[in-house]
Parts: C-alpha cells; sequence; structure tokens
C-alpha cells in the first residue's frame, strides 16, 4: 500500500520520508491541526464527496449511488439535511444494474418526497412519521418496485438519512456504513447480511477460516428477495468531528481499513479522498464495482 | 453541604510557579471564576460561574491545565488531544461520572468545564473521620466504584480505563453516592519523557510500571482504595506492593474476613490471580454484603414467590396515596390524598410530621438546599422545611397542580392546570415569568442541554429556554401527561395517543414511534439500551433504545399508569391491579410482587435496596428490593 501512495505522491513523499525521524508530526498532521482549530463556520454544514468506478474485471456496473446535501440558512433554525445512499445490484442475477438503480431511485424518491413540505413549503411543515418509519417504508416501497420491475434481481442498500446531528441508517445487505473517528478509529455501523458473517455469528467459521470462504459474496437478505423483507434501520448520532462513509463491497472487501484511513487522511479534500479509495481498490485488482460515498458535518 | 477540593496536591509533587487565575477573572467572556477549589499538578480547579444564566447562579467546575511543552509542534498535539479526550468524556453517560458541559483553549491553557459536585473527596472524608470508617459504608462505596469502572471497561469501540483510582479521585456527593473525577484528560499535559508512567504511586500495580494499563490495573487500585479507607494507612507512605504486608484485619479488627479476602483478590501481584472484571469483583462484594448483612439483606434468587413478600414497615395515612415518594437524609417524603405531606423515618416508617395543604397531593416532591417542594391541588406550589415541616414560601397558580417540580439552575419548574409553565425564583419564590401552552401542564418539567421540556393535556410537546422561549413544538395526537426523560440526543415520552415517542433533543424530530396497546400517562425509564414504559392496556414495555423494537413486555392485570424505576438490574413499577411488581430488566421476567390492598398509581422510589411505594389502599410501604 505504502508504495501505491509513493507513487500518487511522488517527490514530496521522499523528503517527508526523510525529515519524519526528527519530526514529531508530520507536514499532513501539522495541516490537519492547524485545520481543525479554524474550523469555525457560522453555518452548520453537510459536505460530502462520491466516487465510483467499473472496476478492472467487470464490464458493467451494477453500483448504483446517490447523495443529496441540502443547506439552508436563514433566519429560522437551520437543519443539516442530507441523504446518502449505496446500493450493489447482484452480480449473478440478471438485471442487478436495473434493480441498484431502481433501489437508489425509489427510496430517495419517497423520502424526498416525505420531507418536501418540511424543505420546500411554507409553513414548513415536519412528516407526521418518525425517521426510522419513513426509512423503512422506503425500502419496503423499494422491495416492491424492484419485484415488479426486475424479478429474480437483488440489490443491496445503505441508506443514511442525516437529518441535525443524527444520522438513521436502513440497511439490506453487505454493503456497509462506518464511521471515521479524528483520532483514526473506523467503525462499521452495519452487519453484513451475508453468508460468511452469518456463519462466523454462529461460530461455524473463524476469522481466518471467514478470510478465505469461498463463497464470501453470497447474501442472506437483498432487496427484491423474498417475500417479506427485514430492513435494519437505527439512529445514531453523526460521528462528532468525523467522517460518514457509505460503500459497496468493491472497497472495502478489497482495501484494508488502514488503507481506507489513509486515503481519508492523507487527501487534501473528500473529492480527493474519494478517489484515492476507488484508485485503491483498482490497485488491488478491481475485482468489483466500486462505490463510496463520504460526508462530514461543519460548523 | 459544602464543597471541597476536587484534586488536592499530593505530598511529594512540586507547586506549581505558576499564576492562578484572580477571582473574578471572566474566561470566554462565560466563566466568572469564584475561587480555587483545588490544586493538581497541571493546573488548578477553580469554581465558576456561567454567566449565560444571567438571573440565577450556575455554578460549574473549571478544570485548568497549563501546556507547559516548549515545542510548538508538541504543544498543538497536547491541545488536540485533550479535545479529543474531552470528546470522549463528554459522550459517557453515568450516575458516578460528572457531566462534561464545554472545553476550550486560551494561550497556553486548556479549560475543561464541567459538573460542579457538592461533596467531599474520600481522601478527606479518611483524614477527617476520626478512627475507621463503617465497613459497610466502604463496601457500599467499593460496590458504586465497581459499577462504574464496569460501565468504563465495557465502553465501545475501545474499554476505557481509568488508571489513576485513589481517594482523592473519588467524591462523595451529599446523596452519599461516589463520583469519578479527575479523567485521564489532565495526563496528556504531563511533560515528560517518553512512557510516562501515568497513575498514582502506590495505588498503581506492579505491572503499570512497566506501562501497561488494563482493566485488570484498575482492579487492583480498587484494592488499594477500600484497603487505604479501611486501614487509614496511606499506601503513598508505604513501600510499593507492600499491602500483603499489612494485612487488613490486623489493623482493623473491626473488618470481616469476608471483605478482606475480596481485597486481598484484588491486590494479588500477578494480574490473572485478580478478579477477572470489575463486575466479579461487584459479585464478591455483594456476596460479603450479603453474608455480614450490610446491605439490608439482598435478593439473589432470581424468582422470588409471589406472596411471602413482609414489608419492612408499612405506614397508614387517611386517604389514597397516589404520590410519588421523595427520600432525602433518612427520611421519606411523600404527598396523600388527605392533603397532607408526610415525613416519615425511613428506616422504620415511624411519624415525623405532616403539612396539610388545602388540595390533594399527587406529585413527587423536589429537594433542594433543605426545603421541600411540591404542588397541590389546591393551585399552590408549597415549599417547607424538610426539617421542621414549617412553610418556607408558597407560590401560587391559577389552577390545580398535578406536574412535579423540577428544579434547576436556581429556579423549580413547575407546571399547571392553569395552562402555564411557572419559572419561580428559588429563594424568593416570585414568579420569573411563565410560559403559556394551549392547555393543561401534567407533565413534569424535564431539565437538560440548557433547555426545559414537557408535554400538555392537547398532545403539545415543547422544549424552551431559560427564559422562556419556545425552541421548538412536536405535536402528538392526544394528551402527554408523562414526563420526558433524555439518554444521550434522544428524548422519550409516552402520549394518551398509545405511543412511545423517541425524539432529537435538539430539534423535536421523531426519530421512531412505538405502538403500545393503549394510552399511557407513565414516564419512561431509560437504562442500557432500553426504554421502559407501562400502559394502560396493562402491559409494562421494555424497548430497544436505539431502534424503537419490542424487547419484551409483560401482563399486569390493569392499567400501568405508575413509572417504572430502574434499580441495578431490575425495574420496578406499580399497577392498577394493586401489585408492585420487581422485573428483570433485560427479559422482562418477574422477580417478585407484592400486593397492596388498592390500586398504585403512583411510582415507587428505590434507595440503598429499599422500595418504597404508595397505594390507594391509605399505606406507604417499604420492601426489600
Amino acid at each position: 500500500m505504502f508504495d501505491f501512495f509513493r507513487k500518487l505522491f511522488g517527490g514530496n513523499d521522499n523528503k517527508r520520508a526523510e525529515t519524519a525521524t526528527t519530526a514529531p508530526l508530520s507536514d499532513q498532521q501539522i495541516q490537519s491541526i492547524v485545520h481543525n482549530q479554524n474550523m469555525q463556520f457560522e453555518i452548520q454544514q453537510l459536505v460530502a464527496a462520491t466516487g465510483q468506478s467499473v472496476g478492472k474485471q467487470r464490464d458493467h456496473n451494477e453500483d448504483s449511488l446517490v447523495a443529496i446535501t441540502s443547506t439552508m440558512a436563514g433566519k429560522a433554525n437551520n437543519v443539516p439535511f442530507g441523504l446518502y445512499i449505496v446500493a450493489d445490484g447482484m452480480g449473478g442475477h440478471q438485471y442487478g444494474e436495473v434493480a441498484s438503480n431502481a433501489a437508489i431511485r425509489v427510496v430517495a424518491g419517497y423520502i424526498m418526497r416525505k420531507f418536501h413540505s418540511y424543505l420546500f413549503t411554507i409553513p414548513t411543515q415536519q412528516p407526521e412519521e418518525s425517521l426510522q418509519e419513513i426509512m423503512e417504508s422506503s425500502i419496503k416501497e423499494a422491495h416492491r418496485v424492484v419485484q415488479k420491475d426486475a424479478p429474480g434481481s437483488g440489490t443491496t442498500v445503505t441508506a443514511a438519512l442525516v437529518v441535525g446531528e443524527q444520522v438513521t441508517i436502513g440497511h439490506v445487505g453487505d454493503s456497509r456504513a462506518y464511521a471515521i473517528y479524528p483520532a483514526g478509529r473506523v467503525e462499521q455501523i452495519t452487519r453484513d447480511h451475508s453468508l460468511v458473517k452469518r456463519l462466523e455469528e454462529l461460530g461455524h467459521l473463524n476469522k481466518e477460516e471467514a478470510a478465505s470462504f469461498p463463497h464470501r459474496n453470497v447474501l442472506i437478505r437483498a432487496l427484491g428477495q423474498g417475500d417479506v423483507l427485514d430492513v435494519d434501520v437505527f439512529t445514531i448520532p453523526f460521528p462528532a468531528n468525523g467522517t460518514l462513509m457509505l460503500c459497496s463491497d468493491g472497497l472495502w472487501g478489497v482495501v484494508a481499513e488502514q488503507d481506507i484511513l489513509h486515503s481519508l487522511t492523507e487527501a487534501p479534500n473528500l473529492q480527493r479522498a474519494c478517489q484515492n479509495m476507488v484508485t485503491a481498490a483498482n490497485m488491488a485488482g478491481g475485482p468489483d464495482n466500486i462505490s463510496v460515498i463520504l460526508v462530514q458535518m461543519v460548523g | 453541604m459544602d464543597t471541597q477540593n476536587i484534586a488536592q496536591p499530593l505530598g511529594g509533587e512540586p507547586t506549581l510557579p505558576r499564576r492562578q487565575l484572580q477571582s473574578g477573572t471572566e474566561l470566554v467572556k462565560r466563566y466568572h471564576i469564584q475561587e480555587v477549589i483545588g490544586v493538581g499538578g497541571m493546573g488548578s480547579v477553580y469554581r465558576a460561574r456561567d454567566l449565560h444564566f444571567p438571573n440565577v447562579t450556575k455554578l460549574v467546575a473549571v478544570k485548568e491545565m497549563i501546556n507547559m511543552a516548549p515545542d510548538p509542534l508538541v504543544r498543538q498535539t497536547i491541545v488536540q488531544n485533550f479535545e479529543r479526550e474531552a470528546n470522549l468524556l463528554a459522550t459517557l453517560n453515568h450516575p458516578a461520572i460528572p457531566r462534561i458541559y464545554d472545553y476550550f483553549s486560551e494561550d497556553d491553557r486548556s479549560y475543561l468545564v464541567l459538573e460542579f459536585i457538592h461533596g467531599k473527596d474520600l481522601e478527606s472524608i479518611i483524614n477527617d473521620t476520626n478512627g475507621f470508617l463503617p465497613e459497610e459504608q466502604v463496601l457500599g462505596w467499593g460496590i458504586q466504584l465497581c459499577d462504574v469502572l464496569s460501565f468504563l471497561h465495557n465502553h465501545k469501540p475501545d474499554p476505557i480505563i481509568f488508571r489513576d483510582m485513589k481517594p482523592s479521585n473519588i467524591m462523595i456527593n451529599s446523596n452519599g453516592d461516589v463520583i469519578l473525577v479527575d479523567f485521564g484528560i489532565a495526563k496528556t499535559f504531563q511533560v515528560g519523557q517518553k512512557g510516562t508512567m501515568i497513575g498514582t504511586e502506590g495505588y498503581s500495580p506492579p505491572e503499570q510500571y512497566r506501562g501497561e494499563a488494563t482493566h485488570l490495573a484498575d482492579i487492583y487500585a480498587l484494592g488499594a482504595t477500600l484497603h487505604h479507607a479501611l486501614t487509614r494507612r496511606d499506601p503513598r507512605l508505604e513501600p510499593p506492593f507492600s499491602f500483603a504486608e499489612r494485612p487488613l484485619r490486623r489493623i482493623n479488627s473491626r473488618v470481616s474476613p469476608e471483605l478482606e479476602a475480596v481485597i486481598n483478590t484484588a491486590l494479588q501481584y500477578n494480574p490473572a490471580e485478580r478478579f477477572a472484571s470489575a463486575a466479579d469483583m461487584k459479585d464478591a462484594l455483594m456476596g460479603v454484603a450479603r453474608k455480614t448483612g450490610a446491605l439490608s439483606k439482598i435478593t439473589t434468587t432470581s424468582i422470588a414467590p409471589a406472596s411471602g413478600i413482609k414489608p419492612i414497615w408499612s405506614f397508614k395515612c387517611e386517604d389514597e396515596v397516589r404520590g410519588t415518594p421523595l427520600l432525602y437524609q433518612g427520611a421519606l417524603y411523600i404527598g396523600c390524598y388527605d392533603n397532607n405531606l408526610y415525613a416519615l423515618n425511613a428506616a422504620d416508617g415511624k411519624f415525623q410530621w405532616k403539612y396539610a395543604a388545602d388540595g390533594g397531593i399527587v406529585s413527587r416532591p423536589a429537594i433542594f438546599d433543605g426545603n421541600i417542594f411540591f404542588g397541590s391541588e389546591d393551585q399552590s406550589l408549597h415549599v417547607i422545611s424538610a426539617r421542621t415541616g414549617k412553610v418556607v414560601w408558597t407560590y401560587h397558580t391559577q389552577a390545580p397542580i398535578h406536574s412535579s417540580p423540577r428544579i434547576a439552575e436556581g429556579h423549580v419548574f413547575i407546571g399547571s392546570d392553569d395552562h402555564h409553565l411557572h419559572a419561580v425564583n428559588l429563594n424568593t419564590g416570585r414568579s420569573v415569568w411563565k410560559f403559556e401552552s394551549a392547555d393543561e401542564i401534567r407533565s413534569t418539567p424535564l431539565v437538560a442541554n440548557d433547555l426545559i421540556y414537557f408535554g400538555n393535556e392537547s398532545g403539545d410537546f415543547y422544549a424552551i429556554d431559560f427564559r422562556g422561549t419556545l425552541k421548538w413544538r412536536f405535536q402528538a395526537k392526544r394528551a402527554i401527561t408523562s414526563s420526558p426523560v433524555i439518554a444521550g440526543q434522544s428524548l422519550y415520552f409516552s402520549s394518551v395517543d398509545g405511543t412511545l415517542y423517541c425524539l432529537d433533543a435538539r430539534n423535536g424530530w421523531a426519530i421512531w414511534r412505538f405502538r403500545l396497546g393503549k394510552g399511557s400517562v407513565s414516564s419512561p425509564a431509560v437504562a442500557d439500551n432500553y426504554v421502559f414504559v407501562g400502559a394502560a392496556d396493562g402491559f409494562v414495555y421494555g424497548v430497544e433504545a436505539q431502534t424503537g423494537k419490542e424487547v419484551w413486555r409483560f401482563r399486569t392485570e390493569h392499567q400501568v399508569s405508575s413509572s417504572p424505576v430502574v434499580y441495578k438490574d431490575s425495574i420496578y413499577c406499580g399497577s392498577v391491579d394493586r401489585n408492585l411488581y420487581c422485573l428483570e430488566y433485560r427479559t422482562g421476567r418477574q422477580r417478585w410482587k407484592f400486593e397492596t390492598q388498592g390500586a398504585i398509581t403512583g411510582s415507587p422510589v428505590v434507595f440503598d435496596d429499599i422500595v418504597y411505594i404508595g397505594s390507594n389502599d391509605h399505606q406507604v410501604y417499604a420492601l426489600l428490593a
């Protein structure tokens, strides 16, 4: 991995390596200290970036993603609002890309309609349902649509609805949401609905066996599959001073957490961080489609 | 109540050449320094007044850390570490950990603003006591300390090692409960060589000197602390790891052999031979308590028979007891429909005094500064001296009061059937402001995040600030009589519309709604990741706090208007079916029930393993928890 960064940063990197033995902090760390200290914005707002690639071994992209970030500031209370979704259509099935595309549009459309009267009408009106109810209904709606429009196909969906300082997560499948904290802690927020994870939980596989398990891609829950869809829905605080990351297994299955973290901390901005992560996955062989969304709360 | 040092200088520590802040100094235009209340290795601790509350006196503790590192880069890293640590501490929610309000850095100093604790640190208590502290007192603190250590060690994602357990870092508050102060935060300011030893000589285990600090180090230090408390021998004045040479019972023969054995296990030189966890040590201490009878008798059997529970005492009033009791300094205060507020001796139920209002009392009294506050159907808020039962002042509203008073920031807040939430000055009894809502307010206000939260009888839920200005409002479909509780950033309350709500405390967004079988006036309780509430369908519910999913439900034979109370790993809740239930809170399994002769609509209070509850059979009961 370090070789890869050396390539990316070229000449600069050598200088840094030489000084690293004497200076207690790298340039990057100093930058981030200065950066953190100056982070005092009047408006609390979300910033987000995305990255996507078909990868090196597939000929079409079955991943879909959505990033909607809104800021409304004025006399009235500014409540940051954002909606982020990653969906990974199932490769073995027909219409994988149809399923993931339908999933993100139906989920986003459903949620945005519910929030329309809050965001865009006067007087503003909060939705009748709770955030978790809206999230769950939107995914169930997408489930019906996928079953109807692309029968036999399936998709993962991992959606994060940010309202104020709380994130409501809706999740089915093995795409993931992570909280990355400034101290460098990378915490997986979602639980994979995959066969390998299930076997691991049941104690049939240990960590090493799981890592080499041949059917790592087999899902035990997917949107579009089965009659009754059980959706994981929960609400957590937005990671304080940290980053929310959503990604498909084309990233997390290929790039180690430490390298994901590195891609984020080494990058000057979120956009570059996304590019770094996608590049890292492709450098590691790019066996699958890659999607990533990074979100931060500033102010 | 007196205020003592939060951190005292240790014998061997150098005195600080640094200048202390003068009283009268204002920090960040918000904290008005009053006086130094302690001196630590990194700076001083001050008592300060928070000027964001101009009309009232809100006291905070301001801990100062002076950045003495000469290298600017190191200094920056120190500040960054400090802020990271402060952020972590701010997320810890435990009764034995002080709340963090704020932090900031100015020039070469960083400051942490935290809860001001009325109390005294254990080191002073040891030093100021003639003779030895009673075993049951030390045992009680030991059990509480195991609880908070267990909370820290089980912190997710990473366990937190306290690393500096010692008597001067343990405050005993005015309720006699322990509060852990001086978290590792200050340690980041220790300038020194690499691998600076963190922890205090004498209390720290051998491996900590090698730079290892695991949860087993905290267990050793707790053993050392209890040893010090029981023997009065300060381990800092003795050779390191020499506890074995000072057997407890040789110094203090009143200590039971059982307790000595527990402390010896905690103090094992080899970490593997100590208790494996703080929870194990707590179990062992509970075992001692049971054997010596120190903490009354603790029920250990998982299911006690439904009958056969005998009250420790009961007391008969002249009418139904629908109120919830308040326990304060060994006395129980409870309102009754016979218009009286009774003061009873909590130990034996003996009558001490009663105070007659002109209307029934259904609420729960509050205490502040030795005075009891309660509302009555006679439309008044009464304030009487806890000691004498004599009136201090009364405050009149325009309609009966069913809400309970909440005391915070120098004010008492109370709702009334006159549709107003009243903010009354604690000392003068004069109205500071009134907030008008659309209907009667019977919900008890909650104060948190500098906001006041309450519901009313037409289903509005309000968040207002300390000036009485509306910050946000939420609408349920029917009355909100239940009182809100808060955990983290989430508010929980139930409504007569048959819903348990979880709202974002900052902005009132509904995070989830949980359908109850019928309406509810029961106020929820929160513990771990669970919310508990009763409803008119006769069930007590256990619901997962993060997802609003049902974990269990327990059927009683009639409406549950009583509010569940969490104590240790049980909840206690009354029902109109006349029973008081004790349920295991993770599973909802019944441990025992106690039948009274009338419906129970009030809520219990539990303290020191005794449950107190009033019933419509006119009686107040004390039962073993």
